[in-house]
């Protein structure tokens, strides 16, 4: 039973810590500024693709790593100053729109420079290796992925209750204008908070390109679609409910696509019932049982309507 | 002072509107049926139903739903499912031994199944989903698009669905060209009558917006808590907003699945649900004719005017850089985030073609005295 | 003086005798590929075919004229929505013919633009039954999907010894399924057991669909799956240390699966139109073609391993110009009507049509994958009476 359930709780724990570090920038932002940054997936995506020019051009590894990480970064503070900041004031649904504009723009962008072609990820030694766990291989980067979410994790809690920054962080999100009224530089804020987001997504694109290599401009909107819903799923505005939401959107994601197997071999099914169709819509029933269930998520703070 | 509302722009309007009907059958029978523009007035009116029936629901009540691509799923199906010729259902369903139903009905009563599908499912989705916040409501009705793909591609509902295979050889808008008994066209009809049948979709539209039910669903979307306050029942109007506009957006799906004579469930994703807002946008949130304008302008640019954005130029000897496949789309887009970041009000804001007849007969009178 | 006038008159007037010498009229042949999406790498080695086979034969002699042929591209974006705009464009430019297209969803989403035109559409390697049924105007130059799943299901029962084999294809592409479908028939019908599975559209995490494979012992994975996913199967199934084969259709023929398994142990095997090495000359011809071409050798995933979509582009392109050289004429309806009658022998083999428009074929080539040497090699030409 524990040997039939294993490698899909592995291949699970390993996406799940993937969409972990994307639904991070998801929830940060949506709790400063109440948008759905809906162009998040997609800087993931230009993430794997802006790996995948470098290193064809020939740098060393160790050098396109931390550049490919100060791009994707600049990606998403350009993304906020032109799209998101002019439109601060204007209502919530133009903001949506904006994001989703620039998802558009850069999905066609990556569609133009590819020519539509599939590109590969380079491949990365040591966390490419293939290791053993048990009677299941996978890659190396399977382990080191919830090692390494959790480490950022705690990095990123800390920042939040105890330097400065962190501090102005949290007033914006309990309270947009009068952070405002108190002298917090507001501009400085977001643009911290979308730095902090792409830099997640581009540690996310890394892991997860190198567990499943190929890169075309559609591959960021499932991960960033999933990412957001886990995030919804953990209790917008809180980090820690991100990060669980999306373990436990990954794991349930792959037991579905096994789910066949498993009560097969349990001997409950005779014959496959093709379940695995309903994987990705799964997760989106999962969304919606929560949203209704409790509204503000796993974790989420109570909100109360003033009239 | 008596202020008489001028019925002279409402007329104006008719006149325009009636013309353009005796434009499009005119140049039908005139130029060569293969030319491009008939594909944009086609789709063109079929995409300006379905975003006015997104304006209905966005625009006019407030509810931001990104559910809009499912409910045209449900549409295209229905109408296919039910148009299908017997004598063909063997050769489409062939996985499926010809398919559960074995019935057809008339093209109009099939459109009407479609919306009152369509609309079926939405009153389902709205039972959980309509008291939730704007942002979490924009999910849930994504997520829920996403579910009823799933749920259409399923191979277990193959008898009736087909499962992962196309649905064809169901009455296209072609079908409706009158043949002459010497099976040449006589009369084209392929391009009026989806506008006709838009037109008389987006009107049933603009009266509903225009009485008092319309009324109370702009009282929505301005402060919601006053229009409870007001007496107007929340969960009724925005379940009935809900309903007519998915309604409209499975006639829309029908029309769709007529344009293109196939329909397969993996066509309509959430990209259609963005393409469809963008136009909203560039019309205008609030504002029907400029929907169905920016549909015509969207479909244009994007199927016609600019597919020579994507070849490569020769001026002489030199190839002008940059021009190549995909070229379009990315300039598609920058416009798009043009007018998004500085045309936010869009082509017509919020007003409607009579308000800027009004307007400027209103002048004339003045300059006039 | 009035001599000179009248002389200088004569000779401008003899300036576009010589103009039109140069200038021949054209013909146009639509390509209709995708260039982008899931199935674009396939596309645009398809199109390289037909490019190739432009570059070699440019002209076209019909009923004593000479015309020039002139391809025109429209990209079906692999995806049934932008189908009709494309299909459309190339009947709004007066092509007299279409070629394509790489995948069968795209090829039907289309077909009823080119009927209503009257224009004949040519499927190069569009498989499913579903392109040609039942219409008269689109052709059909590669074998069909109850054949290839026969072939398929022959070799895994056979030569694999496989009892047990986990089917995998993307949910809503009608080739996947339908390939799937016909392989299950067969397959069974031998004796064997199928059990079938889908992803949905855009997954890039196939783990979970492996560990199936393994937990249901499976002896082969059948995934004939667009280039997009196939790359990343191997890939991972790599990771996986999977020890069965994975086998698939002609979609897997192509030197991005190639590069995909080289260095790994995953043994791949497909079913295709061609082997390299059985027409030497156009080998040669089109590797030097790709070699001057640095754009085409781009496209044709930067090397210049043949790719059997490239040689029946080629081969449709050969039976294009046949079948306008048959009908005289330049006109679509015209070249509908000539093509059933058409015959020619091309690098892929001789190809006639039937009743249904298909060409007969009897043969499929198998082969797979060394994983050393990076290079496809021949297992077996499967024939059928």
């Amino acid at each position: 039973m524990w040997d039939t359930i294993f490698p899909y709780l592995l291949s699970g724990v390993s996406v799940g810590g993937q969409y972990a570090l994307i639904a991070i920038g998801y929830t940060m932002v949506y709790g400063i500024l109440r948008l759905i940054n809906f162009a998040h997936g997609d800087v993931f995506m230009v993430a794997g693709i802006i790996m995948v020019y470098i290193a064809a051009s020939g740098l060393p590894l160790w050098l396109c790593i931390p550049l490919v990480l100060l791009i994707t970064v600049a990606v998403g503070f350009l993304i906020e100053r032109v799209a998101y900041k002019p439109l601060r004031s204007a209502p919530r649904m133009s903001v949506m729109i904006s994001a989703i504009g620039v998802s558009y723009t850069l999905q066609n962008l990556v569609l133009y420079i590819t020519g539509g072609l599939n590109k590969q990820y380079p491949k990365i030694p040591w966390i490419s290796e293939t290791v053993a766990i048990g009677a299941a291989k996978t890659k190396m980067v399977t382990i080191v992925t919830p090692f390494l979410v959790i480490a950022l994790v705690v990095a990123l809690v800390l920042l939040i209750n105890k330097t400065k920054i962190g501090m102005a962080m949290r007033a914006v999100s309990k309270d947009f204008e009068t952070s405002q009224l108190m002298g917090i530089k507001i501009n400085n804020v977001i643009s911290t908070t979308f730095i902090i987001g792409s830099f997640l997504a581009g540690v996310g694109s890394i892991l997860f390109f190198t567990n499943y290599p190929t890169v075309i401009q559609t591959s960021g909107a499932m991960p960033g679609l999933k990412a957001f819903v886990a995030a919804v799923f953990g209790g917008i505005g809180s980090i820690p409910g991100a990060v669980i939401g999306a373990f436990i959107i990954g794991i349930m994601e792959n037991i579905i696509k096994g789910l066949d197997v498993i009560l097969f071999k349990l001997g409950v099914i005779e014959a496959p019932l093709g379940l695995a169709t309903f994987s990705d819509a799964f997760s989106f029933a999962l969304l919606i049982i929560i949203l209704v269930v409790k509204p503000t998520g796993l974790f989420g703070e109570k909100v109360t309507d003033k009239v | 002072m008596n202020q008489k509302k001028s019925k002279k722009p409402m007329i104006i309007t008719l006149v325009l509107v009636a013309a353009i009907y005796i434009g499009v059958f005119i140049a039908e029978q005139t130029m060569p049926a293969t030319s491009m523009l008939f594909t944009v007035l086609k789709k063109g009116a079929t995409y300006a139903l379905v975003a006015v029936s997104m304006n209905l629901l966005n625009g006019f009540t407030g509810i931001f739903s990104l559910g809009q691509a499912g409910f045209m799923l449900v549409g295209a199906y229905v109408y296919g499912i039910f148009t299908i010729p017997v004598a063909q259902r063997a050769a489409v369903y062939q996985y499926f031994d010809g398919g559960v139903i074995q019935f057809t009905v008339p093209v109009i009563i099939a459109m009407i199944f479609a919306g009152l599908a369509a609309a079926f499912f939405a009153f389902l989705i709205g039972l959980p989903v309509l008291r939730l916040k704007s942002d979490y409501l924009a999910i849930a009705t994504l997520g829920f698009a996403e579910i009823i793909r799933a749920i259409f591609q399923w191979n277990g509902l193959g008898p009736v669905t087909n499962g992962s295979n196309m649905l064809r050889s169901f009455p296209s808008f072609n079908d409706f060209n009158i043949v002459g008994a010497d099976g040449k066209v006589a009369v084209y009809l392929s391009t009026l009558i989806p506008f006709i049948m838009s037109g008389v979709c987006i009107l049933l539209i603009v009266l509903l917006i225009n009485s008092s039910y319309g009324r109370a669903l702009k009282a929505i979307r301005d402060d919601e808590v006053a229009a409870e306050a007001m007496g107007i029942n929340l969960a009724h109007h925005k379940r009935l907003a809900f309903c007519v506009s998915s309604f409209f957006a499975g006639v829309g799906g029908a029309m769709l699945a007529m344009y293109q004579t196939t329909v397969q469930a993996k066509s309509f994703t959430s990209a259609m649900t963005y393409e469809i807002l963008l136009i909203v946008v560039i019309g205008g949130i609030g504002s029907v004719t400029g929907s169905v304008l920016s549909s015509f302008l969207f479909v244009a640019c994007s199927e016609w005017w600019l597919r020579f954005l994507d070849e490569q130029q020769m001026i002489g000897d030199f190839q002008v850089p940059l021009l190549r496949n995909g070229f379009r789309l990315v300039v598609f887009s920058v416009i798009i985030m043009i007018v998004v970041l500085f045309f936010r009000r869009g082509i017509m804001g919020d007003k409607e073609l009579p308000d800027l007849l009004s307007r400027r007969s209103k002048s004339k009178g003045r300059a006039v005295k | 003086m009035k001599k000179l006038i009248a002389l200088l008159l004569a000779a401008i007037m003899l300036v576009p005798v010589f103009a039109m010498a140069d200038d021949l009229p054209v013909l146009k042949i639509g390509v209709y590929e995708p260039a982008s999406g899931d199935s674009g790498a396939g596309g645009k080695q398809e199109t390289l075919g037909v490019q190739y086979a432009n570059a070699k034969m440019p002209t076209v002699e019909i009923g004593g004229t000479t015309y020039k042929v002139e391809l025109v591209m429209a990209d079906n974006g692999s995806s049934t929505d932008k189908a009709p705009s494309a299909a459309q464009k190339l009947v709004s430019e007066n092509v007299s013919v279409v070629l394509g297209s790489y995948g069968s969803g795209v090829s039907i989403a289309g077909s009823d633009y080119f009927k209503d035109a009257g224009i004949p559409a040519i499927g190069l390697t569009c498989t499913n039954p579903q392109v040609t049924a039942g219409n008269s105007h689109y052709f059909r130059v590669c074998f069909l999907d109850p054949f290839q799943g026969t072939v398929l299901a022959n070799y895994a029962y056979k030569e694999l010894g496989a009892t047990t084999v986990y089917c995998l294809g993307e949910l809503g592409n009608d080739y996947d399924q339908g390939l799937i479908t016909y392989f299950k028939q067969a397959f069974e019908a031998l004796g064997g057991t199928a059990i079938v599975d889908s992803f949905p559209n855009n997954t890039a995490d196939f783990t979970s669909y492996l560990s199936n494979a393994q937990g249901y012992n499976a002896d082969v994975f059948f995934c004939p799956v667009s280039l997009a996913y196939s790359t990343q199967i191997i890939q991972q199934a790599s990771a996986q240390g999977m020890e069965i084969a994975i086998l698939g259709g002609d979609t897997l023929d192509s030197n991005v699966v190639v590069d995909a398994a080289k260095g790994t142990t995953v043994k791949v095997i497909c079913t295709t139109f061609y082997q390299e090495g059985a027409n030497a000359e156009f080998d040669e011809g089109f590797k030097a073609w790709l070699n001057e071409n640095p754009d085409m050798m781009t496209n044709n995933g930067g090397n210049d391993m043949i790719s059997a979509v490239s040689v029946m582009g080629y081969d449709g392109y050969v039976t294009a110009l046949a079948a306008l050289q048959a009908a005289g004429s330049i006109k679509g309806a015209d070249v509908m009507a000539a093509l059933p009658a058409v015959e020619v022998d091309s690098v892929s083999g001789h190809i006639k049509f039937d009743g249904n428009g298909d060409a007969i074929r009897t043969s499929a080539f198998v082969k797979t994958v060394n994983n050393e040497t990076g290079a496809w090699e021949f297992v077996a030409e499967q024939k059928v009476d």
